[in-house]
């Protein structure tokens, strides 16, 4: 009997240990800011791939879009070739650029990754707030840091749209109070542990304005990642309408279907 | 037309063989829901076949020309996102309906005599699917398909004394390269469905030699027939009523597929991994690697193994010992009964413990080992040690205990009387 109280206790003891908190596991946790991007919204599109081929894919290729693809977010031939065609004269063409990788390598420390289906490794929620996500560090080569992806090489390319951003960073000494910081923060707050068992909190702050209002450079945003998402998946809408369809069917089907093998199955007793 | 067959017939016997293998094919009348999974099963296994010929079409086995092939079929080859939708989700899926068909022979007991022959060709299905989901997996070239692939060949790598050449020997180079590349398209395109296809086969035809079992576990080959059909009080035909039933269960199958591959292709990272989309870099180790959801279990067990006398082998043996115990299963119940329903409280709990402890396994193995943290230091033995880690060794053992006592609680297990006849 004691053999078994002793078993029960140990179970007991294993199953608390395994519920309680994680507690201080290390890594730091991000909050983000939604997308508000809508892949049926083409004219967001439209916008976000002039965007795209003005600022990203000089250095970015999409080596597997084609330009006469754009057609899907409703541009005829000749809007396509007088807008958005730069590098090349053939409609046909894949988005490449004439940055080699090694070069890429010797100018930002890692080639530009190629952007085509850059969506489906990131997320749409992790672009939109990578863009929003810059702000001035004069510690790094390029001058620029991210708050989504702490040091990395590429500069703010939009920052003349959006104008700069600092980063503004508060040390608790509780995780508790840090966390209700957190979530008082507005926009992307990230809380990760620092120096000596303190708790740090980092949001950013607007430091010069660009060109366009904070609000208008989120659009811009939104807009961009709403053509990368296209990019990424050029049949998505049609996928999805599609599916509606060969569902609706299957409904049907499966009621005749059913409905004969009732018939059938009337004589097995 | 009739004509036609009756010259067929004398020259080759296509009427016995439909007849013996489905068409005058005597089955129990008292099939549930799980039974279809293995016409699902066989259904599945056509999709695979018939797009997999499609996506061979234009995909290209060349390291640097499979990423990009596979990015053409996604968007320039007509209909091509559909097919290698399909043959993506298809693979996920036919790992769902095996897993369930398996589940289902647990429960009812048909891997038992006179069926273990059924059960065993079963298991080698499942061992040749397994090989063709794995060499499938590394032809898109993207970064999870190579250190997928580096990872589970490194399993053969640790070996004792040949491991290190018999690596090589499966790679056909010191890493995963174009030439390991085009051996596993070799494989996956030609090599593992022929023998897949052999199995099935061969898995079948046992199944109609010794009749189905049925959810009550009631052999209705040992009951008095009716003088009038022919038939035993508790078997139908198999067409039409299983052929029309079956059609049902195709369709609404069919329903889960297209909301999956339709909606959620990608089924949140699990049936296309976000990392896949990056291309292959050697240089470039991804932060974490896990293998596709249907490996997982055995991928959390092989990561709970502790390391011994310096070797990882014990974790691939026991990764290894989890998927070949199946085929003793026959051997180790020793119950008077087959079904679950007939069983008593002793196999129930011991099943109930494998399910839980294979999903719980399975979902240890997709997330980081760090995910539920540490024991607090100074706890005796298990102080500092990975939460996540103790229990899948905990559930790794009640995996094994499943199988290994099954001798003994099947004998002792209180059953309940079988009846003559089926209950529904």
């Amino acid at each position: 009997m004691s053999r078994l109280r002793r078993l029960v206790a140990l179970c007991a003891l294993l199953v608390a240990g395994i519920a309680g908190p994680a507690g201080a596991s290390g890594g730091a946790d991000i909050r983000m800011e939604p997308s508000p991007i809508n892949r049926l919204n083409l004219e967001s599109q439209q916008r976000g791939a002039r965007t795209f081929v003005n600022y990203c894919l000089n250095c970015h290729s999409a080596k597997y879009m084609r330009y006469n693809r754009l057609a899907d977010l409703g541009l005829t031939e000749t809007q396509i070739r007088e807008n958005l065609m730069f590098p090349t004269d053939k409609v046909g063409a894949t988005m490449t650029v004439a940055m080699t990788p090694a070069d890429g390598k010797a100018w930002f420390g890692v080639p530009p990754p190629d952007l085509t289906v850059e969506a489906r490794v990131r997320g749409d929620e992790w672009l939109y707030n990578y863009l929003l996500g810059f702000y001035r560090d004069e510690t790094t080569p390029s001058g620029w840091n991210n708050l989504v992806f702490p040091n990395v090489a590429m500069p703010h390319v939009l920052g003349e749209l959006s104008g700069t951003s600092r980063l503004v960073v508060r040390e608790f000494e509780n995780h508790e109070e840090a966390q209700a910081a957190a979530l008082a923060g507005k926009g992307i707050v990230v809380l990760e542990p620092g120096k000596n068992h303190t708790w740090v909190v980092k949001t950013l702050a607007v430091e010069t304005a660009g060109t366009l209002t904070p609000a208008q450079y989120r659009e811009t945003a939104a807009d961009l990642v709403n053509f990368l998402s296209y990019m990424a998946e050029p049949n998505k809408n049609k996928r999805v309408s599609l599916g509606l369809v060969v569902i609706l069917y299957l409904c049907v089907l499966f009621g005749f279907a059913y409905w004969m093998k009732r018939e059938y199955w009337k004589d097995v007793h | 037309m009739q004509k036609l067959l009756t010259w067929i017939d004398e020259r080759f016997p296509l009427t016995a063989l439909w007849e013996s293998q489905w068409g005058k094919y005597i089955a129990p009348k008292n099939f549930n829901f799980w039974y279809y999974f293995g016409s699902l099963a066989a259904f599945t296994l056509v999709i695979q076949i018939v797009t997999g010929i499609f996506l061979t079409m234009n995909y290209k086995p060349d390291a640097t020309k499979a990423f990009e092939s596979v990015e053409y079929i996604m968007r320039d080859v007509s209909w091509g996102w559909l097919i290698r939708y399909m043959h993506s989700t298809g693979a996920s899926m036919f790992f769902i309906v095996v897993y369930l068909h398996m589940f289902r022979a647990l429960m009812y007991g048909s891997y038992r005599k006179p069926r273990e022959l059924t059960w065993i060709f079963g298991c080698v299905v499942y061992l040749c699917l397994m090989a063709e989901a794995f060499f499938g997996y590394l032809l898109p070239w993207g970064q999870m398909s190579y250190w997928g692939a580096q990872v589970i060949v490194n399993l053969f790598s640790t070996v004792p004394i040949i491991g290190e050449d018999l690596g090589v020997w499966i790679r056909g180079d010191y890493t995963i390269s174009d030439i390991t590349l085009n051996r596993f398209f070799a494989f996956h395109v030609i090599a593992t469905p022929l023998v897949l296809l052999g199995l099935v086969a061969a898995h079948l035809m046992a199944l109609h030699e010794t009749g189905s079992n049925n959810p009550d576990g009631v052999e209705i080959k040992k009951q008095p027939k009716d003088p009038a059909t022919g038939l035993p009080p508790d078997g139908i035909y198999s067409h039409p009523y299983y052929t029309i039933k079956d059609i049902v269960g195709v369709i609404g199958f069919l329903g889960v597929f297209s909301a999956i591959m339709f909606f959620v292709p990608d089924m949140g990272g699990y049936f296309l991994e976000a990392n896949n989309f990056i291309p292959a870099d050697p240089l470039k180790t991804p932060e974490h690697i896990a293998p596709v959801w249907y490996f997982t279990p055995y991928y959390a067990m092989l990561r709970a193994v502790p390391s011994f006398l310096g070797s990882q082998f014990w974790g691939v043996l026991v990764m290894g010992l989890a998927v070949l115990i199946f085929f003793a299963l026959p051997w180790l119940d020793r119950s008077p009964v087959k079904s679950i329903r007939y069983r008593g409280g002793l196999y129930k709990g011991w099943l109930a413990a494998f399910v839980v402890s294979f999903l719980i396994l399975g979902y240890l193995g997709v997330v980081p080992i760090t995910i539920w943290g540490q024991f607090p230091d100074g706890w005796p033995l298990l102080g500092s040690a990975d939460r996540a880690t103790v229990v899948a060794r905990v559930l790794t053992v009640v995996y094994f205990l499943f199988f290994l006592l099954m001798p003994w609680y099947t004998a002792r297990d209180r059953t309940k009387p079988v009846p003559d006849r089926v209950t529904e």
